[in-house]
């Protein structure tokens, strides 16, 4: 085979620690897929189960353009649900398709056996050097962090600024400086610089604007594209977004067991991926009084779709607007548009009242 | 000098509707005609209508309000004060005319929604996604099929006391449980009120699911003219159900009042029929996304465009 080229489905900015990871870490090509666009998920959904949730298709439809832009050795992870199964579709569907790759089925691994991680990786890169992964990974965790730390910032603050696409300039350069970062101390100059340039960018913020928590599963909440960019949407109506879900949260800080605490009232069984994550995080949106909440999920994504009930308590119990959306390939624009401003003009008149 | 009015359009799939307000929220003209799949034209030969009714020379129409589906087009060539969703509109309207209202059922041809009040303003609302089982379209496909005028539909369901049981989740699926209960011999009645109850069923497990149900209810969009549904309505929720004499227009009023509340102060043109309207949808190409940019042209100049999204797809306005 070829000299070795990974790729990973996209999910918001993280292809950028990824890429070094591969690249700077393991000593292989990384193949950032094509930004996600309609023909992405036209091509997903074509290869795709019809009823499979939209993630999959969006995965299926980023390996297949990192194929034509050169890829050849696939990447996916594993999870408490469908995406368990993710991996092994993925590379059936992609071998039926004739494509000759290397499929590496990170959910094949085991957690309580760190040495099936190491053979996954081996397996990608035979010559990999464990000091150097080692002298990377504190860089990739670290710059997931700060990526998030500087999205939520963008979140809160896009919304008011004064020159429109200001915010979405400087991110996106911000991501391109972060691409070029091998060590700590260059990341957090990086980190320093960059935020020092969001906080300067001028914003016309009231008082007392209002504020929405985005809520919902995994995918779909952190992949822009596949949420019809509903947090931009969000921002240029005026809105504080906010949002706990990101890999700093989920994977670095995330307590299953806090989680259950706080909500014992609401749930008492795991209800399986970011369920309880999803109601603990309503419920903190709940009492800290934001205006509204907004839940995105794919269709047919089941733990998703088990929180509904309990959001729907939270919601009367705590007098918490929530607006559910369930995205897949056929989702209208317009229905989420008209949804979207009568949302909009209910928590406004809803502010103006109380 | 006129006094001022306001008008208000609704442009949904089926239905195009009109209201002309004065200050006082008073209806001074109003008109209903299907929209035939050309909402332009609809709004064209909705216009000449609306003025026959309304007295212009003591009139003239200071602000438009437009909502529904085609709320984006004809708010470009009406040049509209206010370009409204039509969940907003329909609590705005169903609110002026009952302001302890607690629940508002509406279905229209293509899409239904329910709307919960609380003290005056709108704390909950949702709105059918995937499906038209249960909304005006179904009806009046199935009562094509039963040979029936849908406006009869009502009055034979009331004559039935044993309506027909039929399986609504789906268009589909309730089409050929609708059939199959004909071949075994159901009645015609029967089955008429079955398809009633089956709307509301369908409804309330869909639209309705998870949502608080308090009285008083208001029924409105054209199915609300359907008293089998009605009827339906009441024996599902076990509450009087309220339908305004006015009911198929209550979007359009809310518009007319939401339009009245920007205070713009214009004159609008009833004589919008002479203008020549043109849209044209352009594939952008500049990205795999090939946005289908629509573009509004009026006598030859465009107006306005939507559907690109990003600024590569943005065109030059004149």
């Amino acid at each position: 085979m070829d000299k070795t080229r990974v790729t990973f489905p996209h999910l918001g900015s993280y292809f950028v620690p990824l890429e070094i990871l591969f690249t700077a870490g393991l000593g292989v090509e990384y193949i950032i897929p094509p930004p996600i666009t309609s023909k992405t998920l036209e091509i997903g959904s074509k290869y795709s189960p019809d009823f499979v949730c939209s993630p999959f298709k969006y995965n299926l439809g980023n390996y297949i353009e990192s194929i034509e832009a050169g890829a050849n050795t696939m990447l996916q992870v594993g999870g408490d649900c469908r995406l368990q199964y993710y991996g092994e579709l993925h590379e059936q569907i992609l071998r039926d398709l004739g494509y000759d790759i290397r499929f590496i089925n990170m959910s094949e691994a085991e957690f309580i056996k760190p040495l099936t991680f190491y053979n996954q990786l081996k397996e990608v890169s035979p010559n990999m050097s464990l000091t150097k992964v080692a002298m990377i990974l504190p860089v990739i965790v670290k710059m997931a962090k700060y990526i998030d730390e500087a999205e939520d910032y963008i979140r809160k603050n896009v919304g008011f600024e004064i020159k429109a696409g200001t915010f979405e300039r400087m991110h996106k350069r911000f991501l391109n400086e972060l691409r070029k970062v091998r060590t700590v101390k260059s990341l957090n100059s990086t980190m320093q610089k960059y935020m020092r340039i969001f906080k300067s960018i001028p914003v016309n913020k009231p008082k007392r604007p209002l504020r929405v928590g985005i809520i919902g599963e995994y995918y779909t909440i952190m992949e822009p594209f596949s949420n019809h960019f509903i947090e931009k949407e969000l921002a240029t109506m005026g809105i504080v977004v906010d949002r706990w879900m990101n890999i700093t949260n989920s994977v670095f800080n995330k307590s299953k067991e806090d989680a259950k605490e706080h909500i014992a009232k609401y749930a008492k069984y795991n209800m399986g991926a970011t369920c309880m994550m999803t109601i603990d995080v309503a419920l903190s949106f709940a009492k800290k009084k934001y205006d509204g909440i907004i839940h995105v999920k794919s269709f047919g994504c089941t733990p998703e779709t088990d929180a509904i009930p309990v959001l729907q308590n939270i919601s009367a119990d705590y007098k918490i607007p929530i607006l559910f959306f369930s995205f897949d390939s056929q989702t209208s624009e317009t229905g989420i548009k008209t949804r979207l401003e009568a949302f909009y003009d209910m928590i406004l008149m809803r502010k103006d009242v109380i | 000098m006129r006094a001022k009015a306001y008008l208000g359009l609704d442009i949904g799939s089926i239905s195009t509707k009109g209201v002309v307000i004065d200050d006082n929220l008073n209806i001074l003209s109003s008109e209903y005609i299907w929209t035939k799949a050309d909402p332009i034209g609809a709004v064209k030969r909705l216009l000449p209508v609306i003025k026959k009714n309304l007295d212009t020379d003591k009139y003239r129409i200071a602000a438009v309000g437009v909502t529904g589906s085609a709320r984006k087009l004809i708010g470009a060539i009406t040049e509209a004060a206010i370009v409204k969703n039509e969940i907003t509109a329909h609590a705005v309207g169903t609110m002026s005319l009952y302001p302890d209202v607690r629940t508002i059922f509406e279905i229209g041809g293509q899409d239904s929604k329910i709307i919960i009040v609380e003290n005056g303003f709108v704390v909950d609302y949702a709105m059918n996604t995937l499906c038209a089982a249960g909304t005006g379209a179904f009806l009046s496909s199935q009562a094509d099929r039963l040979g029936v005028a849908v406006e009869e539909f009502g009055e034979i369901a009331l004559t039935s006391d044993k309506p027909t049981r039929i399986a609504a989740r789906c268009t589909v699926f309730a089409e050929s449980d609708l059939i199959h209960k004909a071949q075994i011999g159901h009645k015609k009645k029967d089955i008429i009120a079955g398809l009633c109850h089956a709307v509301v069923t369908n409804y309330l497990n869909n639209v309705g699911k998870g949502k608080k149900i308090s009285a008083p209810v208001v029924f409105q969009g054209g199915v609300s003219k359907n008293v089998g549904v009605k009827k339906a309505f009441e024996d599902a929720v076990g509450y009087e159900v309220i339908v305004d004499p006015n009911s198929h227009l209550i979007g359009a009023l809310g518009v007319a009042i939401l339009a009245k509340k920007s205070n713009s102060d214009g004159d609008f043109d009833l004589n919008i029929v002479d203008i020549e309207f043109v849209t044209k949808g352009v594939e952008c190409g500049k990205c795999a996304n090939n946005c289908e940019i629509i573009c509004v042209y009026q006598d030859d100049v465009l107006i306005d465009f939507w559907g690109n999204k990003c600024e590569k797809g943005a065109l030059k306005k004149l």
